[in-house]
């Protein structure tokens, strides 16, 4: 908006341009805060109730089946009477599991990929890159349908799925950053004092690096999580006992056929509030990590 | 515009063709290698219950008639010359030949594919432009806001939610399938009314980066010299925004169409399992469930391939649209 030549009758129009900016930034203030306490809520929520509350969430009460949801029970009961919420809960926490380890593994592989191809340079770089473009070319799902396919059942597969098609933006990003990095002055400083390859990587590449995967990786969660229940929803991933934000999906289908809505609405909705308040924090620390770029999609 | 420059057009091409040889094969042997690692084995896969019952003698024998006991590399580069000559092999699940199934599904599926492309176009322009005319305004805001939280819902269950809003509440349109039950004849005016769900959602999960593609192009181009002059010249914010910034906003949007194909198919994966709609999505899943390896290896494959053509479509119109960028990629 910083325009040098405007005409004076425009002038108006300029002030609400600045006010509504300035709006805009406290909503985005707002945003943030609601997220992080969406966030908070939901990882308490995920990590105390299992231990703490001493419900079963496979209490079966044919007497309370397909009961909509009332004061006693928010998100209503399913086929078998068990309370959603407390089955949305563990559904979660075994989603946000899953998705953590599968991001965590995925941002390891990505670094140490990026990392060695930015700083080896030459073939080794050429090589590891056409690998990158390689994985990319195979939709993710497929590539994860056809893992899980050969691997089933299990938890494990569905982890190693999820890892394997999402490292490559973060082996792009972390070369990006660390050729960067490799053209600072601090670093032709500490190769022309002496320091070993293995110290360079270490004490100056290395630190560089580190925000821009761990942001990566917060990133990759709600993305993790989302695949993890497409493939359990496609009854493919976790076995339909182990409550998960797809297999709660999953297990609804008959309910919702016979007209029920609750038992596949709620599932669907924990997926929705988890992603947009992970996205939105994970946002944020994007805007301050590259302040220049502007953030288009948030996944 | 001028005449197309066919030649360094054809000349990337050729390059992208070249280059897709290597993808494919290094594609099809980490799929091959991947199965082999697996505890998948392609003799009970074939022999199915009756391995059960089975001596060894037998399942050594079927065993070597399969060509199991060859090593990975024999395997996969048998299969992929028998590929190249137009043998994909048998589909274990679906009893007939993989080349079959594909030939028989894939209309359905491009069907599907090009309706929600159409829809998610048309919607996703209008939603972008209507955000992008006041960048903050409460228009803006409801669409931005909308589309974040349409790309944070899974596909799955919104094509359920739609299911049970308009075939079991409204009763208006088919909850799935191609055809009415018990119809034996495909008219078309069943399937158009068939592919309005499918179709429909696939273009919601399709919609959101669409829309904030187009608000940000669009946007940008407000912003630029053609537009202050035509504002300046006293032409109508209509004119203004649909002659110059609309033009000028989208053409970048609408070449990067082509670079979707992956997030295409992740949508059609899961829609089609919802509104089993018989395109070949829905027989990759089913191929899954079964772990028909023929099958399965077959469609990643082709999947590869529309990726990749996907992308060089996606460069061709983009060279073409900004001559700048020019056809080196």
């Amino acid at each position: 908006m910083a325009e040098t030549t405007r005409l004076p009758a425009e002038s108006e129009r300029t002030e609400g341009w600045r006010t509504r900016a300035v709006a805009r930034r406290s909503t985005r203030a707002w945003r943030v805060r609601g997220s992080a306490a969406v966030v908070a809520v939901l990882v308490l929520a995920v990590l105390l109730v299992p231990p703490f509350v001493q419900l079963d969430q496979q209490a079966v009460d044919l007497a309370a089946k397909l009961r909509p949801p009332s004061w006693e029970h928010p998100f209503g009961t399913d086929d078998v009477g068990r309370d959603l919420l407390l089955r949305c809960v563990y559904g979660l926490r075994v989603s946000l599991l899953v998705g953590v380890v599968a991001a965590v593994v995925a941002t390891v592989v990505g670094t140490a990929v990026g990392a060695l191809a930015g700083a080896l340079g030459g073939w080794p770089d050429r090589v590891l890159m056409r690998l990158v473009d390689v994985f990319a070319s195979v939709p993710h799902l497929l590539l994860g349908i056809f893992i899980v396919a050969m691997f089933r059942p299990g938890v494990w597969p569905v982890v190693v799925s999820v890892a394997l098609t999402h490292w490559l933006s973060t082996a792009r990003i972390v070369r990006a950053e660390v050729l960067s990095l490799r053209s600072r002055p601090y670093v032709d400083a500490a190769i022309s004092g002496g320091a070993s390859r293995y110290r360079v990587a270490v004490r100056h590449l290395l630190p560089g690096v580190l925000p821009q995967a761990g942001l990566a990786a917060v990133l990759m969660v709600p993305h993790a999580v989302w695949h993890e229940s497409a493939l359990s929803f496609l009854g493919l991933g976790l076995p339909t006992h182990q409550a998960s934000l797809g297999t709660l999906v999953q297990t609804a289908r008959g309910s919702l056929l016979a007209g029920d809505w609750w038992p596949t609405l709620f599932p669907g909705l924990c997926t929705v509030v988890a992603t947009l308040a992970i996205a939105g924090l994970a946002g944020a620390w994007r805007e301050r990590l590259n302040p220049r770029r502007r953030s288009e999609l948030m996944l | 515009m001028s005449r197309p420059p066919w030649g360094p057009m054809a000349r990337l091409a050729g390059r992208r063709a070249l280059f897709a040889v290597p993808v494919l094969g290094t594609v099809t042997f980490g799929v091959f290698a991947i199965a082999a690692a697996s505890p998948f084995d392609p003799v009970k896969a074939y022999a199915g219950t009756a391995g059960l019952s089975a001596s060894q003698r037998t399942l050594d024998q079927l065993r070597a008639n399969l060509g199991a006991d060859r090593p990975l590399v024999a395997r996969w580069w048998e299969w992929l010359t028998s590929a190249v000559r137009g043998d994909l092999g048998d589909s274990s699940a679906l009893r007939q030949p993989v080349a079959d199934v594909i030939g028989e599904r894939v209309g359905w599926s491009v069907l599907l594919a090009s309706a929600a492309f159409v829809v998610a176009v048309l919607l996703g322009t209008l939603l972008g432009v209507l955000a992008a005319r006041r960048p903050g305004g409460w228009t803006d805001r409801a669409v931005t806001s909308f589309a974040y939280t349409l790309e944070a819902a899974p596909p799955f269950w919104l094509g359920l939610l739609v299911i049970w809003l308009f075939a079991l509440k409204l009763g208006v349109l088919p909850a799935g399938g191609l055809t009415d039950t018990g119809s034996t004849v495909v008219t078309a005016a069943e399937v158009a009314r068939h592919l309005v769900l499918p179709a429909g959602v696939l273009a919601l999960s399709q919609l959101p980066w669409f829309v904030l593609y187009v608000r940000q192009g669009v946007g940008d181009a407000l912003q630029e010299d053609p537009v202050r002059g035509a504002r300046a010249r006293g032409l109508a914010e209509r004119t203004v925004l649909t002659g110059h910034a609309l033009r000028s906003g989208m053409l970048p949007v609408l070449t990067l169409i082509g670079s979707r194909v992956p997030e295409l198919i992740t949508g059609a994966l899961l829609v089609e399992t919802v509104f089993s709609w018989p395109g070949i999505a829905a027989a990759t899943v089913e191929a899954a469930t079964a772990v028909d390896f023929p099958l399965l290896a077959a469609l990643t494959v082709l999947a590869t391939i529309a990726v990749l053509a996907g992308n060089l479509l996606a460069d061709l119109l983009y060279g073409l649209a900004d001559p700048r960028v020019g056809f080196d990629g």
